[in-house]
């Protein structure tokens, strides 16, 4: 009788760590292909130079800083907007609701639109209808509008987490909404909205084919908003594709990037930690 | 559940101000779906209006400079190439997560989690890359030209398996504690307690990881043009070349005009009805679950 | 709502306010890097002064170019009939060749060859004195004007092709062909040069006995070539025309060469 629970263990137990070798394997090929060709010929003054000879020589310093910049405006415009949608959407309104079912249905629409057809969007809305043409403003614009379901769903996750408690104690003693809202639910939200944070910035640092037709393509410093700017997935694209001789470069920049978003994950990790320790201490 | 009803009475003159803000987040976000199928729409009218839409599936075939406009085959590759990929990356995904909360140490299984969080956030033109330079190569040892449906669905599954891996993780650790202590005493073994309690606990949770794959599998576009081989005919077996919508657009509009350029549009469109048919059945069925 | 709105009119107002000062150019991604590069030089020449590139096709640089939505557009072939209409400025050549695998016994292909490979009578190595394997044909995306040089030159049409790969930009040609001993495929002269030459596992054929090289393109030789042109609506003016005098003049040659491509100017 007890042989039979003991086979499917074991059955079990070699399908899980058959999946889990077998998917580290493969990530581990593609990462260790980038860090050992990308990563063993870095050095600083590929950060810090222009590119030269389309690429194939010098460094990303101005592709750097058009991402960072575009990442920017994505964040600024995302997270408020995604924050306020996301509170309406778990604190203001329920399931039964017709408003707030449309918008989640809408939002479950636009988490699964192909990247290209932001891409298009982008285009005919950002640069040609607002006439902000190929912009760093219309690349942002255009991930932001991107990146919001991966944010609004999170923090909503983020925000179902706070036990009912909360809610009835501040309705009893007569706070308003803004400081139930200020001083009880946001902080505990935070941990969620983070996760998104952190998914919104990895999506938006790896889109290639919205970017193409929003942000454009010149590598140089910006002035401001208004100019166009390549982001480093593009720079990966246009060096791995398009010009010969430039897969060197390719791979440094890959490099670059996965760096990058590491530092940005531990440093969003670090500070909802920090976050929730205080939380606790406090309370 | 929402406690802060708006038609709820509140004392406060400052909640009002609140409701309104909030209100019109929503309505913008809400909002941006409409505009960009509302501009596919728009952009996809003129081709529509002089072919009409029965001639983007009996054509005889893609060629838009000879307007000829037949969509299907790159439909039925987008659709091999996301039910493949699905297949494959789900149980990898779904065992992945089972991993990290039930047989791994909590280091490795922080480890692992972030490894995974870092592949989300790759470009997909260095999986593209990569697939084009190594996995290629390798299937045209099998059987040439190496590009193929093969090697889309197996870099697909890798670029989704994060998706499904991250959600399946965060619904596994919303399964309450109470049910595997119950388990526990039970005396209910390690595989029956997974297949018993918590996977039909955590269904819903895995049933979003799965549509949301699905989403970015239809979706992807960049990594797929560089290892499929965009042979415009509906792929009869593995190892045959074939395009999907998406490469179809990223190949061709940067070079198209007039007809063409509207007929890819009509791609975006076709894209579009296909995620909101997805989201519908998902809606179906999730409140199907609800009712059982 | 309002601050809706509010935005929109800032954006608006930004848009307007761009100076004078910037020459933007669209259109073929083979030519966009070089172009990139020419900006480059001109504007440490020209302080004050931004040369904006945008890539996406030779259709689109015609169009920009056409609607005025861009200074000057980049076209990768000669003028279309329906194209006399803009004024065509050549500043440089390149060609077009066919590539095999350097795994590949066979040195050269006949015309007829390459056309019955392309429409698919021929599909298997040793029906011409190769190895007995399956021929992976490479062909490009409709609308790029590498292919349509190409079929222009054998007179095929491209629903004729028979191939068993279409990809987009010359170097997924080349990483193609590379990677898969039985292929052929078709890609620019000047970029397929420097990758051969950098250990990269292709080899040129000649084209009618003329061997594909940067020089056999200058002395016109090579059958295959096509202009790569700069085009503009009028005749240009201002910093425009400044711009284009630096980039025909015989100093912008070395960025020319630094891309694989054939200068003109002496």
């Amino acid at each position: 009788m007890n042989k039979k629970p003991q086979l499917q263990d074991r059955f079990l137990t070699l399908l899980v760590y058959g999946s889990v070798i077998s998917v580290s394997w493969v990530l581990f090929l593609v990462l260790f292909d980038i860090c050992v060709t990308g990563g063993g010929s870095l050095n600083l003054e590929f950060l810090f130079s222009e590119p030269t000879s389309a690429g194939r020589t010098g460094g990303i310093a101005p592709i750097l800083m058009s991402t960072l910049f575009i990442l920017l405006i994505t964040m600024m415009v995302s997270l408020p907007l995604g924050l306020g949608s996301a509170i309406l959407l778990s604190e203001f309104s329920s399931e039964e609701k017709l408003f707030g079912r449309l918008v989640r249905r809408s939002l479950d629409v636009l988490a699964g639109v192909p990247s290209i057809c932001f891409g298009l969007f982008g285009n005919a809305f950002f640069c040609k209808r607002l006439g902000l043409g190929f912009s760093i403003l219309s690349g942002g614009l255009t991930l932001a509008c991107m990146v919001l379901p991966i944010l609004i769903r999170s923090t909503e996750e983020g925000f179902r987490s706070v036990p009912k408690e909360y809610r009835l104690s501040a309705a009893a003693l007569g706070l308003s909404r803004i400081s139930t809202l200020w001083h009880l639910l946001l902080p505990a939200a935070i941990p969620g909205f983070l996760v998104g944070f952190v998914l919104g910035v990895g999506r938006a640092l790896a889109e290639t084919a919205a970017l193409i037709f929003t942000s454009g393509y010149v590598d140089r410093f910006p002035r401001s908003l208004m100019d166009s700017g390549r982001a480093l997935s593009i720079h990966i694209y246009d060096l791995s594709m398009n010009i010969s001789g430039g897969d060197e470069n390719a791979y440094r920049s890959a490099f670059v990037l996965v760096v990058l978003l590491l530092v940005i994950n531990f440093s969003a990790s670090w500070v909802s930690e920090r976050w929730l320790k205080r939380k606790i201490v406090l309370s | 559940m929402p406690l802060l009803k708006t038609n709820s009475s509140s004392l406060w003159q400052s909640d009002k101000l609140l409701a309104v803000t909030l209100k019109s987040c929503g309505v913008a976000t809400g909002l941006i779906v409409f505009l960009i199928i509302g501009f596919l729409i728009a952009e996809a009218i003129p081709v529509l209006k002089t072919t009409g839409i029965s001639r983007f599936f009996t054509d005889p075939g893609w060629y838009p400079s000879s307007n000829q406009f037949n969509l299907t085959p790159m439909l039925w590759g987008s659709l091999y190439a996301m039910v493949g990929s699905v297949l494959l990356a789900t149980p990898l995904g779904i065992f992945s997560a089972v991993f990290c909360h039930y047989y791994a140490p909590p280091l490795v299984a922080k480890i692992y989690r972030m490894f995974i969080q870092l592949l989300s956030g790759i470009p997909s033109v260095v999986y593209g890359f990569w697939g084009l330079v190594v996995l290629v190569p390798k299937i045209n040892e099998i059987a040439p030209p190496g590009t193929s449906l093969l090697a889309g669905i197996l870099i697909l599954a890798i670029m989704i398996l994060p998706t499904i891996m991250l959600t399946a993780d965060a619904s596994l650790s919303n399964v309450p504690a109470q049910y595997l202590r119950g388990a526990a005493a039970l005396g209910l073994s390690r595989s029956a307690t997974i297949r018993g309690v918590v996977f039909p606990a955590a269904r819903s949770g895995l049933f979003t990881g799965v549509i949301l794959e699905t989403g970015r599998a239809i979706g992807e576009t960049m990594a797929i043009l560089m290892v499929c081989g965009n042979i415009v005919k509906t792929p009869t077996s593995l190892f045959e070349p074939m395009r999907t919508l998406t490469a179809n657009i990223a190949l061709e509009m940067a070079y198209a005009m007039g007809n063409h350029r509207s007929a890819l549009f009509v791609s975006g469109v076709v894209l579009m009805l296909f995620i909101i048919s997805l989201v519908v059945i998902a809606e179906i069925i999730s409140s199907k679950a609800v009712y059982e | 709502m309002k601050s809706i709105l509010m935005f929109l009119l800032i954006f608006q107002a930004l848009a307007l306010g761009s100076a004078q000062d910037k020459v933007t150019l669209t259109g073929s991604s083979t030519i966009a890097p070089m172009v990139s590069d020419f900006g480059k030089a001109f504007e440490a020449n020209h302080p004050g002064i931004r040369i904006d590139v945008q890539s996406g096709g030779s259709g689109r640089g015609i169009t920009d170019a056409r609607q005025g939505l861009a200074d000057l557009g980049m076209v990768s072939r000669s003028a279309k009939d329906d194209e006399k209409d803009l004024k065509f400025f050549t500043i440089a050549l390149d060609g077009v060749c066919i590539i095999l695998n350097k795994a590949n016994k066979l040195e050269s292909l006949s015309e007829q060859q390459v056309i019955d490979i392309y429409t698919g009578k021929i599909t298997n190595w040793k029906e011409i004195g190769g190895k007995d394997a399956k021929i992976t044909v490479v062909n490009k995306a409709e609308g790029r004007s590498t292919l349509e040089l190409f079929t222009h030159h054998f007179k095929l049409k491209n629903s004729d092709i028979k191939a068993s790969v279409v990809i987009g930009d010359n170097q997924q040609g080349i990483k193609t062909v590379a990677g898969n001993p039985n292929a052929i495929g078709y890609v620019s002269v000047g970029s397929a040069e420097y990758d051969s030459k950098h250990g990269v596992k292709i080899k040129l054929l000649p084209m009618k006995g003329v061997l594909a090289s940067t020089e056999n393109i200058l002395n016109r030789t090579f059958p295959l070539s096509r202009p790569l042109n700069l085009v503009a609506k009028s005749e240009p003016e201002g910093v425009v025309k400044e711009f284009l005098q630096f980039v025909l003049s015989k100093d912008a040659n070395a960025i020319i060469k630094d891309q694989f491509f054939v200068p003109l100017a002496k």
